[in-house]
């Protein structure tokens, strides 16, 4: 069984309200070097057998298609889960 | 090694740790006792859950029963069913019935603020369906402490993000309910909910499973680790100074869930096959399988391994204890499964056969065949301890009479009075609430007559001939804890009366009695009292309790909260699109104040606004006047005498004229003569007294004689105190004048301005 | 004249829908999600609510439901559809109006009565309002803002695409103010707030919301 991570942002242009609410909070609390936040959203694929290129093709198309809305957001990672950042 | 009732039987010297479930020796003895050998795991855990105090009441259950012992048949008469089940239920006419609660969430909504008050609401809206109703609307009573300490804020906007967030997503309008600021519950914030439900008479359900042989299933959410230990960890026991040290997993509600739960029950209820249904929710599986066999005089079998679950790793006294939102149960005839799944699938809500109602007065639960629970439903449900816990009148209540607010230095002059009412009407619990109140739908079902800030919610039951309902919830902290039996009856009053300004009669009563520690002696005599207060006071009005819920051990350390007993009230129009609005929108109309204004400022918002005072006693209880008063008002509406009606409570006169004026920013100018002269008062008492039993009307020209021929004739005194102008002021003649522009400076923007961004 | 409302699992403002369109003369006909059959009606509302819990776009997954299959077909042939709150994020996901509806700035959710500006007198379902004419209809949203890049806002102001915009405080942190919009046809028109709460004395803050749909009755019996 593989596993297959899309992340999610808002488009760079789009006005984000939460993430805006995240720095301030941030902020209050002390985290001074912390000048921006963007919020977005990831979600983990489970697929049955092994990610190869095709499944990773497949889930970038699903994340186009449904997992992101193209108006407002940028699919911005699909890889496979296992891969260490 | 599952601890099975074949197990247990053999191991008779098993320590148990019923100490740290919450179960005393004695209770634990007992519990041995019933069942002739030591209870399994399983078992222990049921009966902590259901024994704690949440759900057996088990402090409560002495002083309650005068709710029923003082009902009177003449009371019974509209009640089609009392207290006891999930709500009460009240013929409201035509062939409708309305079924509505309150209750509470405390505990959790320190914890979690969010997901406590979103619970809370989900958990009330499901005892309304549970009786066969479509619930119609919400209610919310929130408490919190002092408006500027710091983690006042986290609080405030975790609970009321959580009422909107759930009622929202469930489609119910939020038509009333109260917010109140005060350090008494800095650590102990209160989260009650309201909702009411309608029904026509026949479809009417109860949770009973009867019928031997019948299914019982289990319907909705997955079951999952959210909040075990919830019930009888959090609920018994207090906070310590320093926090929420420990934090169980707390329940985590999806509104979406729910509605969909609705509307699938509603279908199930209108093929007409469910024979019992009953709600998950203190203490779950537990609770809902011991009260339906009891409730049924039945027993019931339960295959605990086929519950759908969230988490395959949880133990069988974890399922039994969990407290996993936006689960039902069901008990149909096994001729009818076919029929209750087609309609489960069509919304997509999952259900499951877990087990089937037996003849033999036992509720047996296996695990994967074994028997872990094998105990008579009765003594889980219904059975539970009985405490006469002792009480005593603390000797402190004396030194807090004598100290009344009248001696207090008082404003006397035109300016200082002035300076008071913008004061008192930018203060805490004066302010405008609307910060709070624009995040909840008001409109949503399209049957919203009224809703906050007028005096009652009312809402449309039958859109053919406007049929409906109002309600209103009240309760002032302070004067229960000058005096906890004439307090709790003012809250009564102030309930009963706001629902009358409506236009509404006053029919049934739901009470949510928040107190502290029951261990407490003295706040054991604020519960006996207050109970006591609120029966007789329903007794004499004539307007019965169809059932409520009691929250304990609202106390950090050694302070409990004020003793908060929070009456619901709720009465039916003929038609709700005659009812009376708390504002008047035109000018040239005559300004009325009914009933007497005594120098009565104990407990008052301006003893505590002005001089953080607390002590005294509370404004007299004229329950008498608050029925004619009752009348007079029904009448009123209904012969359309008056254009607009406020209730005066919390701020006096002043405040029912702040609040008239800037509701529709319609101007008065006021004299105080009358009242000073007839009840030996001076302009300051006239201003700021909270005697009760007054409201504040609004007549047209037209209408005066007639109108106050009808107090006459009811020999109800009344004094006219001014007219509506378009003036773009409120002016006290002799006194001082407040533009409407400054008032609203003053009066709108507190609560924006402390929580906003 | 025939008006289908849809039911998704989570629509809240379907009953009111169906109330205001038996109101303004109509006849409501409840359409619900899995049934890939218009029925014949001669026009739709998409109503206002919480469709699928708003679970990871509001209306994203309502989008995708087997009644939109003909829905989008219908609508591209010029059937009127009114899409309310809720309804106007489907309409959005569902490509048949342009830019899409995120969080109020505020982060609250807001419900007031709120004025409005009719812009567009011309759409299936604005006939019966003057250009310009002022009114005041119930705002009650947790996502209202419409934002889309410079270019699709010019191109409706441009086009006269604006059907109705906020007059006064902007509620949301809507792009140009903007409350509703219309497809180039003007068959199709997405609103934020809604019209069907304010079609009755005393349940609302007046009758203003009535001609939404009477406007659509109107357009029906002179196709």
């Amino acid at each position: 069984m593989g596993r297959v991570v899309v992340d999610v942002m808002p488009k760079p242009e789009i006005l984000d309200p939460q993430g805006k609410a995240v720095a301030a909070a941030l902020s209050r609390l002390g985290f001074d070097h912390v000048t921006g936040v963007r919020q977005g959203k990831r979600f983990e694929l489970e697929v049955p057998g092994e990610v190869t290129d095709e499944v990773l093709a497949e889930a970038r198309k699903a994340a186009e298609t449904l997992l992101s809305n193209p108006v407002i957001e940028d699919v911005v990672r699909v890889a496979v889960a296992d891969e260490a950042p | 090694m599952t601890d099975t009732v074949a197990h247990a039987a053999g191991t008779p010297d098993v320590e148990q740790p019923y100490d740290e479930l919450g179960l005393t020796e004695d209770e634990y003895g007992r519990i041995r006792e019933i069942l002739g050998r030591r209870p399994t795991s399983a078992e222990l855990a049921m009966y902590s859950v259901m024994w704690s105090e949440h759900c057996s009441y088990k402090s409560s259950k002495v002083h309650l029963r005068q709710f029923g012992e003082k009902t009177t048949d003449e009371m019974r008469e509209k009640l089609l069913v009392g207290i006891g089940e999930n709500a009460g239920v009240v013929d409201i006419g035509d062939g409708w019935a309305v079924t509505f609660k309150v209750e509470s969430h405390n505990h959790p909504s320190y914890v979690e603020p969010y997901q406590g008050a979103a619970t809370g609401v989900g958990g009330i809206v499901r005892d309304i369906l549970a009786m066969g109703a479509r619930p119609v609307a919400v209610m919310d009573q929130l408490r919190f402490g002092a408006i500027d300490h710091p983690d006042t804020a986290r609080v405030v906007h975790g609970v009321v993000a959580g009422v909107g967030g759930y009622g929202n997503c469930l489609g119910l309008p939020n038509i009333g309910g109260e917010v109140v600021f005060d350090p008494v519950y800095q650590g102990n914030p209160l989260v009650n909910a309201l909702s009411v439900g309608a029904l026509r008479h026949e479809d009417l359900h109860v949770s009973a499973a009867s019928g031997e042989g019948n299914l019982v299933i289990l319907f909705g959410a997955r079951t999952g680790g959210d909040g075990i230990g919830g019930v009888s960890v959090l609920a018994s026991e207090t906070f310590d100074e320093t926090g929420p040290s420990k934090r169980p997993s707390v329940q985590v509600g999806d509104p979406f869930a729910e509605k969909v739960l609705i509307e699938c029950c509603l279908e199930l209820y209108a093929s007409g096959i469910v024979v019992g249904i009953q709600d998950l929710g203190g203490a779950g599986l537990s609770c809902a399988t011991s009260e339906m066999a009891s409730n049924g005089g039945t027993g019931m079998r339960v295959r605990l391994d086929t519950v759908p679950l969230r988490d395959s790793s949880l133990a069988p006294e974890e399922i039994l204890m969990s407290e996993s939102q936006e689960r039902m149960m069901a008990v149909i005839r096994p001729e009818d499964a076919e029929t209750f799944f087609a309609i489960t699938g069509k919304w997509d809500v999952e259900a499951t056969v877990v087990g089937e109602v037996t003849g033999d007065d036992r509720l047996v639960i296996t695990w994967h065949d074994e028997v872990v629970v094998d105990v008579p439903p009765r003594t889980v449900a219904h059975e539970g301890p009985v405490y006469n816990r002792p009480f005593a009148r603390p000797a402190e209540l004396d030194v807090l009479q004598a100290d009344a607010a009248e001696d207090l230095p008082r404003p006397a002059t035109g300016d200082e009075l002035r300076a008071t009412l913008l004061r008192l009407a930018a203060s805490a619990n004066l302010s405008s609430r609307s910060w709070v109140t624009d995040q909840y739908d008001r409109y949503v079902l399209g049957n919203t007559a009224q809703a906050m800030p007028d005096d009652a919610g009312v809402v449309r039951i039958d859109e053919t001939t406007g049929r409906g309902v109002a309600l209103s919830t009240d309760c002032n902290g302070r004067f229960v804890r000058l005096d906890p039996y004439h307090g709790a009856q003012l809250a009564l009053a102030e309930a009963y009366r706001n629902v009358a300004t409506a236009g509404a009669t006053p029919l049934a009563v739901t009470d949510c009695l928040n107190f502290g520690s029951p261990e407490d002696p003295g706040v054991m005599w604020q519960f006996d009292e207050a109970v006591r207060g609120l029966a007789d006071g329903c007794q004499t009005l004539g307007v019965p309790v169809t059932g409520g819920n009691v929250s304990f051990y609202n106390q950090t350390g050694e302070s409990p909260i004020h003793p908060t007993p929070v009456v619901g009230v709720l009465g039916v129009m003929d038609d709700v699109t005659r009812r009376t609005p708390s504002g008047w929108k035109d000018a040239g109309q005559a300004l009325y104040l009914l009933g007497v204004t005594r120098e009565e400022l104990s407990g008052s918002e301006w003893a505590w606004v002005e001089h953080a005072h607390l002590g005294g006693t509370p404004p007299r209880v004229d329950l008498e006047a608050e029925r004619v008063l009752g009348q007079i008002l029904v009448n009123a509406s209904r012969d359309g005498l008056v254009d607009a009606a406020h209730d005066l409570s919390d701020g006096g006169l002043a405040q029912a004229l702040v609040e008239s004026c800037l509701r529709y920013d319609v101007g008065a100018r006021v004299w105080l003569d009358e009242v000073t002269g007839r009840d030996g008062v001076d302009a300051f008492v006239a201003l700021f007294s909270e005697s009760a039993a007054r409201v504040l009307v609004a007549v047209p020209r037209s209408e005066e004689v007639r109108f106050t021929d009808m107090c006459t004739a009811r020999r109800f005194p009344h004094a006219k105190v001014g007219v509506t102008d378009d003036s773009g002021s409120l002016e006290v003649q002799g006194q001082f004048e407040i533009g409407l522009e400054e008032l609203r400076a003053a009066w709108e923007p507190t609560l924006a301005r402390t929580f906003g961004e | 004249m025939r008006v289908g409302v849809v039911t998704f699992p989570g629509s809240l403002d379907d009953r009111d829908a169906a109330r205001a369109v038996r109101h303004a003369g109509g006849e409501p006909v409840a359409l619900w999600h899995g049934d890939a059959d218009l029925h014949g009606v001669d026009a739709v509302v998409l109503p206002g609510g919480f469709s699928y819990g708003d679970y990871l776009r509001c209306g994203a997954i309502a989008r995708f439901a087997p009644v939109m299959g003909p829905l989008v077909d219908a609508a591209r042939g010029g059937l009127p559809v009114l899409g309310i709150c809720n309804g106007f994020q489907v309409l959005c996901e569902a490509h048949l109006l342009p830019g899409a509806l995120v969080r109020n700035d505020s982060r609250l959710f807001v419900c007031r009565d709120q004025r409005l500006r009719v812009e567009n007198a011309g759409t299936a379902w604005t006939a019966e309002f003057g250009d310009g004419e002022e009114i005041v209809v119930p705002l009650k949203n947790g996502e209202g803002g419409y934002v889309a890049d410079d270019r699709t806002l010019d191109e409706l102001e441009g086009e006269g695409r604006v059907v109705v915009r906020y007059v006064g405080d902007n509620p949301n942190g809507s792009y140009r103010d903007i409350a509703g919009i219309s497809n180039e046809r003007g068959n199709v028109v997405g609103l934020m707030p809604h019209p069907e709460h304010a079609t009755e004395p005393v349940f609302g803050p007046g009758t203003d919301g009535l001609r939404f749909f009477t406007s659509v009755l109107r357009g029906v019996l002179t196709a």
